[in-house]
């Protein structure tokens, strides 16, 4: 059973093979987004860190999500020499990790009902589970110059992966205001790592590295990564490759 | 129903994007150096570079049987997850000229923090398009729904 929704501004698609409640483990899912978008979604008003943004929340009455999301952005921040930080003039936007680790959450929710073949896919971050009818899921990477083209096909189960960029950036994109800035070497990462949580938040923190970012993911354990710059070459890093499914 | 709408939305997307692409694609690029994009005023240009102005400049010029009239148009600001995104459409001989993107989504936080690490040699190939069937695709948020968003807003002003 498989369903697409738009929740937080993006599609999630939630696929669970095996058939014992998958209809409500699909439900459950989405209305977990639902919620985690009306707690961290900046652009509702009404949302605890809109609140918080605005002061009018005092740390001590923070929910217990808003609390693990800022110590778990610390603790990233302080893992990447503060490349990953949820804030900016002084105002926290938590996008760059609320995705991945909503998202492993939602898996997390799917194994604890029982399911054990599945996928959750939020804007291209995607948790895998699993396996589909007996093989590894096929997971493409999105070329970031032409969005209806794969560029690799992977087999992976029991993995997260997510890829940061942007699907239409491109060399006639510039920003006016600052003319003179020259566009981001990187047109997309993709992260493969032991969950999706993690891959999220070192694909954010690595993307916004530049060019070195693919050498921080290549000396992290467990993690192996796929950089695409803008003159449309990819660099790999040395494990990447058992991940690729080889066409018969 | 939901995916229908999805797919109608994504395809609309890709039209008019592609449509865009063909025409901005002219537009202030050095081609030696696809990372950096020259300042505005390039006298190569095909197009004029545009200021980053808001509000819209319409020229009461228009050619015959255009679908739009001369001018330049500042669409709405759409949310595009990541941040805002918004577009502006300079309209010439009632074709889009250009579209010149006012703000446009970091879609991760970054900070100016330099950091040196080891240098190994990694494998780099040319990219190149996959025929393989697959179940699920990887990419970057998709801000093209926003894009449409802001341009059919500058694109309403221009007919009006």
């Amino acid at each position: 059973m498989k369903e697409t929704r738009l929740l937080m501004g993006m599609p999630i698609t939630v696929e669970i093979v095996d058939a014992d409640a998958a209809r409500d483990g699909i439900e459950r899912i989405f209305a977990y987004f639902t919620h985690i978008d009306e707690v961290f979604s900046t652009y509702k008003e009404t949302s605890e860190i809109s609140r918080i943004n605005r002061g009018e929340v005092r740390p001590e009455e923070y929910s217990a999500e808003v609390r693990s999301i800022l110590a778990l952005s610390e603790e990233t921040k302080r893992e990447t020499s503060g490349y990953f930080d949820i804030q900016r003039d002084g105002l926290y936007d938590p996008s760059g990790i609320v995705k991945g680790w909503s998202i492993q959450n939602a898996a997390l929710m799917l194994r604890e009902r029982g399911s054990r073949n599945f996928y959750i896919d939020a804007g291209g971050d995607i948790a895998v589970a699993g396996r589909k009818y007996g093989n590894p899921w096929r997971v493409g990477i999105r070329n970031p110059f032409n969005r209806a083209e794969n560029v690799k096909a992977l087999a992976l189960s029991e993995r997260g992966i997510a890829t940061s960029g942007t699907a239409i950036r491109g060399q006639h994109i510039y920003n006016p205001h600052a003319p003179e800035t020259p566009l981001l070497e990187v047109a997309s990462l993709t992260v493969i790592g032991p969950n999706v949580y993690e891959a999220d938040r070192f694909a954010t923190a690595a993307f916004a590295m530049g060019r070195r970012g693919i050498y921080f993911i290549e000396q992290l354990d467990g993690f192996e990564g796929y950089m695409i710059d803008v003159g449309a070459r990819a660099t790999m890093t040395t494990g990447f490759e058992r991940y690729v499914l080889r066409e018969p | 129903m939901k995916k229908l709408t999805l797919a109608i939305i994504i395809i609309g997307s890709f039209i008019i994007f592609s449509l865009v692409y063909n025409h901005a694609n002219s537009v202030a690029v050095a081609p030696s150096n696809p990372g950096i994009v020259e300042p505005s005023g390039n006298p190569n240009a095909a197009t004029p570079t545009v200021s980053g102005s808001s509000g819209s400049t319409p020229n009461p010029t228009q050619a015959p049987g255009a679908l739009y009239k001369d001018g330049t148009y500042t669409g709405s600001v759409a949310d595009a997850f990541w941040g805002n995104l918004q577009v502006q459409a300079v309209i010439q001989n009632g074709k889009i000229a250009n579209v010149v993107f006012l703000q446009y989504p970091n879609d991760r936080n970054r900070s100016i923090e330099i950091n040196s690490y080891a240098d190994p040699q990694l494998v780099s190939e040319a990219i190149q398009a996959q025929s393989a069937n697959v179940d699920i695709v990887s990419g970057a948020t998709d801000s093209s729904d926003a894009f449409v968003q802001s341009l059919t807003d500058a694109l309403s002003q221009a007919t009006a």
